[in-house]
């Protein structure tokens, strides 16, 4: 079925949702939708985007409630007959339209201990790294992550509790705790088990299943879990 | 707002319950046939140490059990937070401690029992 | 508090619209917790019944006739099925978190979800 004319409903700021009618265009990704949007139609309308080929992850709406790269989604894939509806990604502050405020997502990145925790000067040797050990293997499934907060968008936990880490920054707190160069290992574990923390998970699966890169947080939080509660009963209550 | 404790606690009652649990489901799916009466379950349970250890574990695991799975959804659905949401869960688990206990010891050494 | 059960009861309608919800696991998820929140509701009646045995047996006993009514088998029915999707699907969850993470994650909640209609319809068996 050929749509010459596309009816896209954009979820504003100004909750009152503003309908377009945009050209369908042969190989149209929903980004593609937007610009014309913007460029066309309204040029008030605020959005992010930047490499637009699917390595930068600035440009995740939710699009017919899921969160999505938009320059990765082909129109046709989420068209609902000739209907369409994009609003800013869920869980994160709405800066204008489209566009939200990341501060919140990088903010508990930091919270979860995902940063080097280095002890080595430069005049040190460099830490050998076992690319086949087991921990390395576990760590490097969770590298890609691009922080497009897709995953942060999909989870209801992080809707129902603000508090909550997200499985994002968690996902990172599990590649440094397996990771050979790092060495806080209890700083990890102490910032994963507070009340944001990785306990929260129901493992509800929706970050992983809405993961533009095909990452896991889902498995990577239930590793928390466990080397929580190893350490739990080590170190007692 | 699970933190490590509750996340143990929680765990670690749900794996006491399991068997608990199949244990209570057995002795329902044996005490339903041929029709339930007071008489009947009073006859199993009355003076009965063995139900008393059974059930009265039953009614702690599932106390601490319940009180920290609903607030968890009364957090995460109903907004409640900070000192609200401990007094809500400590609540939660007493009640249910107190009506647990009622009930065990109801049917295993309460005096004056009819039947 | 008021404004963030508006907002809570807001996001429910919404969520019902956001299909990003629409995987087995998600299903799973929701099921363990509104089974478990049914038991919970339910549980400080089924003792307060069974507390009668010390207060006034013969109301306990009234009770238990009314178990003897198809709608209440059929109650029960449900109260042993949510009990055994609860059960089986805490018990799944724990081996995922704890036990080497297998991608048959999809399996082992349908067959949980088949243990537990099982159980319940062998006692809704016995019990006609």
């Amino acid at each position: 079925m050929t749509n010459d004319v596309l009816k896209v409903t954009i979820e504003r700021s100004a909750d009152v949702p503003d309908v377009f009618e945009v050209p369908a265009f042969e190989s149209q990704t929903v980004l593609d939708v937007v610009s014309w949007i913007q460029q066309n139609a309204d040029p008030t309308l605020s959005y992010r985007f930047a490499c637009r080929v699917g390595m930068c992850g600035s440009c995740a709406m939710m699009v017919n409630g899921v969160p999505r790269w938009t320059c990765r989604t082909h129109i046709n894939k989420v068209l609902d007959g000739n209907e369409i509806t994009i609003g800013p990604l869920r869980n994160l502050p709405v800066i204008k339209d489209l566009a939200v405020d990341m501060d919140p997502f990088f903010d508990k990145w930091v919270s979860a201990e995902g940063v080097h925790h280095g002890t080595l000067t430069r005049v040190d040797p460099i830490a050998p790294v076992d690319e086949d050990s087991a921990a390395r293997v576990e760590a490097n499934a969770g590298i890609e992550c691009i922080n497009c907060s897709v995953c942060y968008a999909a989870c209801d936990t992080v809707t129902g509790n603000p508090e909550y880490l997200g499985p994002a920054a968690l996902q990172r707190a599990w590649t440094l705790l397996n990771d050979a160069k790092d060495e806080g290992r209890v700083a990890i574990l102490d910032a994963v088990s507070g009340s944001g923390g990785c306990h929260n998970c129901h493992s509800m699966g929706s970050c992983t299943a809405y993961c533009p890169n095909d990452l896991d947080p889902m498995s990577a939080i239930a590793g928390l879990k466990r080397e929580t509660a190893k350490s739990f009963f080590k170190r007692g209550r | 707002m699970l933190n490590l404790r509750l996340y143990m606690l929680q765990r670690i009652t749900a794996i006491l319950m399991a068997p608990l649990v199949l244990g209570h489901l057995a002795v329902m799916i044996y005490a339903i046939q041929g029709g339930l009466s007071a008489a009947e379950v009073l006859s199993r349970t009355q003076g009965s140490f063995l139900w008393l250890l059974f059930y009265g574990t039953f009614a702690v695991a599932v106390a601490i059990h319940g009180a920290i799975g609903l607030r968890a959804i009364v957090h995460e659905w109903g907004g409640l937070k900070g000192v609200a949401l401990d007094v809500f869960m400590w609540v939660v688990g007493f009640s249910l401690f107190t009506l647990g206990a009622r009930a065990v010891w109801a049917v295993t050494f309460a005096k004056g029992l009819g039947a | 508090m008021g404004s963030n059960l508006c907002k809570g009861a807001w996001r429910m309608k919404a969520a019902s619209g956001i299909t990003s919800r629409a995987h087995p696991l998600w299903l799973a998820y929701i099921l363990h917790r509104l089974s478990g929140l049914a038991l919970a509701l339910f549980l400080p009646l089924h003792l307060w019944v069974l507390a009668l045995a010390m207060t006034d047996p013969e109301r306990l006993d009234g009770f238990l006739n009314l178990t003897e009514a198809g709608a209440v088998k059929l109650a029960e029915f449900g109260l042993v099925f949510l009990l055994a999707v609860h059960m089986f699907g805490g018990l799944r969850l724990m081996a995922m978190e704890w036990l080497p993470w297998s991608t048959s994650q999809k399996t082992l909640a349908a067959s949980a979800a088949a243990i537990s209609f099982l159980i319940s319809l062998l006692f809704f068996l016995k019990a006609i």
